[in-house]
């Protein structure tokens, strides 16, 4: 059986952003990038799996040049193959879900693993998206996964809870931080994943479903505004609360 | 023929949720904007108050029914919900962005050829079509956007969106629709309810506490806090990640991004992506030692001084006003 992760090649979450000059893009200066953090989830269970089920885990990115330093930090981490799905400036989530089923298809690959969104156009949409283009079942923003054979059984976080959810392979899960504890990619990992040959490709090209009109900031708030040094404030503040914004 | 709107609403154990309300305000006032036609769309067994939808103006209201339904399944409900807006030609589906919302709209969008839309904050109206505004990078940023495919899917944001019941409420058709054998192929065997009361993601007001707590035996001082304001318990990626406390509660960039009334950030320094997730609270207060932390570049009500004093009295006094 072969497992496909699914990452993305995102802004750090540390990093400030500033909209670009084209009013439509994010301004590239001083933005350093990472592996997708809810992507990393998905790539310590695929080697979990692996472990388990002794199969192939294919680490599968769209993306420009620069995301293959993402799919080499998850074949450090493990992973056996990597594929980069090239695309400069992949235009929609629709776009991306749609070149990687073409790739997952092509590697039969049954057990499908992503990141519950992506920390950057925050859809959390591409997983879901997937598994109704693979005709594959999908579990959602997962925290506990267990596989019997053919029967998977995953506990989604919800409001207020935990969903126990029951479905078979071929499945698309999607990872939610506390699934596990990424592990770091040891030396040896390391050095065999810059002897990896990360296989590319064209992406597979689909329409875009949005136009994009304009990126902003979101309206500065107020300079803030201290009331107190001490305990002695709580008064003024519980007023405050009460009167001026009228929360209790 | 008149285009058409459908708004999915959710119930849980029977109940439509208060987002369902959000949900079916909105889509009301876009029927309205847009010259539509609304309808409503709920799943489940019983729900005991589907009539109280009347007072948001949709005028009709179709009940998928199933004992089965009752609990979510996502392959039943992305093909019930899928079917029907193909059969009545659906031009746009609304949805309320929780839980539910974000694991089906984009599976049923796969089915209509929809661009999908997720987590909108501001849907305008004004050009006769819908520009949404969505928070990207966690809200650090906006984007405003455009769907250009023929059927439109959009989830909204729970609490942005108010809820106002119209001054007269409409009557609503409920169309009852026994569903025979839904497709369950995935379904929820269990439900295992969390201990807190509230999720953050829900909460109209949160109380988060971060490191300036010093240890997880202190945030009993944050549960307080949040039960004397009927909120929810929240916390910074560096207390969830110390183990303090569970991520079911961390808000910013790989927590929960929320919008509530009120914010009450108590030990937290204010890191970037923290900030992110959260600085689109209405108001926000912050209590913390140094009057340097970027979090009281955002407050509206800061305290720059000792949370373990501030925080009982402050919990005593809402006590008091609660009385």
């Amino acid at each position: 059986m072969k497992i496909a992760v699914c990452v993305s090649h995102v802004p750090d979450t540390a990093t400030k952003i500033n909209i670009g000059d084209d009013n439509k893009s994010i301004d590239q200066v001083g933005v350093t990038y990472i592996i997708n953090p809810y992507d990393e989830f998905a790539v310590e269970e695929a080697l979990r799996l692996k472990e388990k089920l002794n199969c192939e885990v294919i680490v599968l990115s769209v993306g420009g040049e620069s995301s293959k330093e993402t799919i080499r930090k998850a074949l450090a981490m493990g992973a056996d193959q990597g594929i980069l799905l090239k695309d400069e400036k992949p235009k929609d989530s629709f776009g991306v879900a749609r070149a990687l089923a073409e790739e997952i298809k092509s590697k039969g690959c049954e057990i499908v693993l992503c990141g519950k969104q992506s920390v950057d156009y925050d859809n959390s949409i591409v997983g879901q998206l997937l598994s109704e283009m693979l005709n594959y079942s999908c579990i959602s923003v997962v925290v506990n996964l267990k596989i019997d054979g053919n029967k998977i059984t995953a506990e989604r976080e919800i409001e207020g809870g935990r969903e126990v959810v029951e479905a078979e392979i071929p499945v698309v899960i999607t990872a939610q931080k506390g699934l596990n504890e990424p592990r770091y990619a040891s030396l040896k990992g390391i050095m065999a994943a810059k002897k990896k040959i990360i296989e590319e490709k064209p992406a597979y090209q689909s329409e875009s479903l949005i136009e994009i009109i304009r990126m902003h900031k979101p309206l500065p708030k107020q300079a803030g505004r201290i009331i107190g040094t001490d305990k002695s404030a709580v008064p003024e503040l519980v007023r405050l609360l009460r009167e001026e914004a009228k929360v209790i | 023929m008149a285009k058409k709107i459908l708004v999915v609403l959710e119930q849980r154990e029977g109940r439509l949720k208060r987002s369902a309300f959000e949900a079916a305000g909105t889509a009301f006032k876009i029927s309205s904007d847009l010259n539509l036609e609304s309808q409503a769309i709920v799943i489940g067994d019983e729900v005991e108050n589907i009539n109280e939808i009347s007072k948001y103006g949709i005028k009709k209201i179709i009940h998928f029914r199933n004992k089965i339904l009752a609990d979510y399944s996502p392959s039943a409900y992305t093909d019930i919900i899928s079917d029907y807006s193909k059969e009545v030609s659906a031009n746009y589906l609304l949805f309320a962005n929780t839980s539910l919302g974000r694991d089906l709209a984009p599976r049923i969008s796969v089915r209509l050829n929809a661009g999908c839309l997720m987590d909108c904050v501001n849907l305008d109206t004004s050009s006769g079509e819908i520009i949404a505004t969505r928070p990207i990078y966690a809200g650090k940023a906006l984007i405003d956007v455009k769907l250009k495919s023929d059927v439109k899917i959009l989830t909204i944001r729970p609490n942005v969106f108010k809820a106002i019941p119209l001054e007269n409420g409409s009557k609503t058709e409920i169309v009852i629709k026994e569903i025979n054998s839904p497709n369950i192929k995935t379904k929820v065997i269990e439900f295992k309810k969390s201990e807190g009361k509230l999720d953050v993601a829900e909460a109209d007001i949160i109380v988060s506490g971060g490191r300036g707590m010093k240890g997880p035996e202190n945030f009993y001082l944050i549960e307080n806090l949040a039960e004397a304001l009927g909120g929810a318990v929240g916390a910074s990626r560096a207390v969830v990640d110390a183990g303090w406390r569970s991520h079911r509660e961390q808000v910013g960039q790989t927590g929960k991004t929320v919008s509530p009334t009120l914010y009450v950030a108590c030990g937290i320094s204010g890191a970037i992506q923290h900030l992110a997730g959260m600085s689109s609270s209405k108001y926000i207060v912050a209590i913390n030692k140094d009057k340097d932390a970027p979090i009281f570049n955002i407050t509206d009500y800061g305290i720059a001084g000792d949370i373990f004093e501030i925080i009982p009295l402050l919990t005593e006094e809402i006590k008091k006003i609660k009385l």
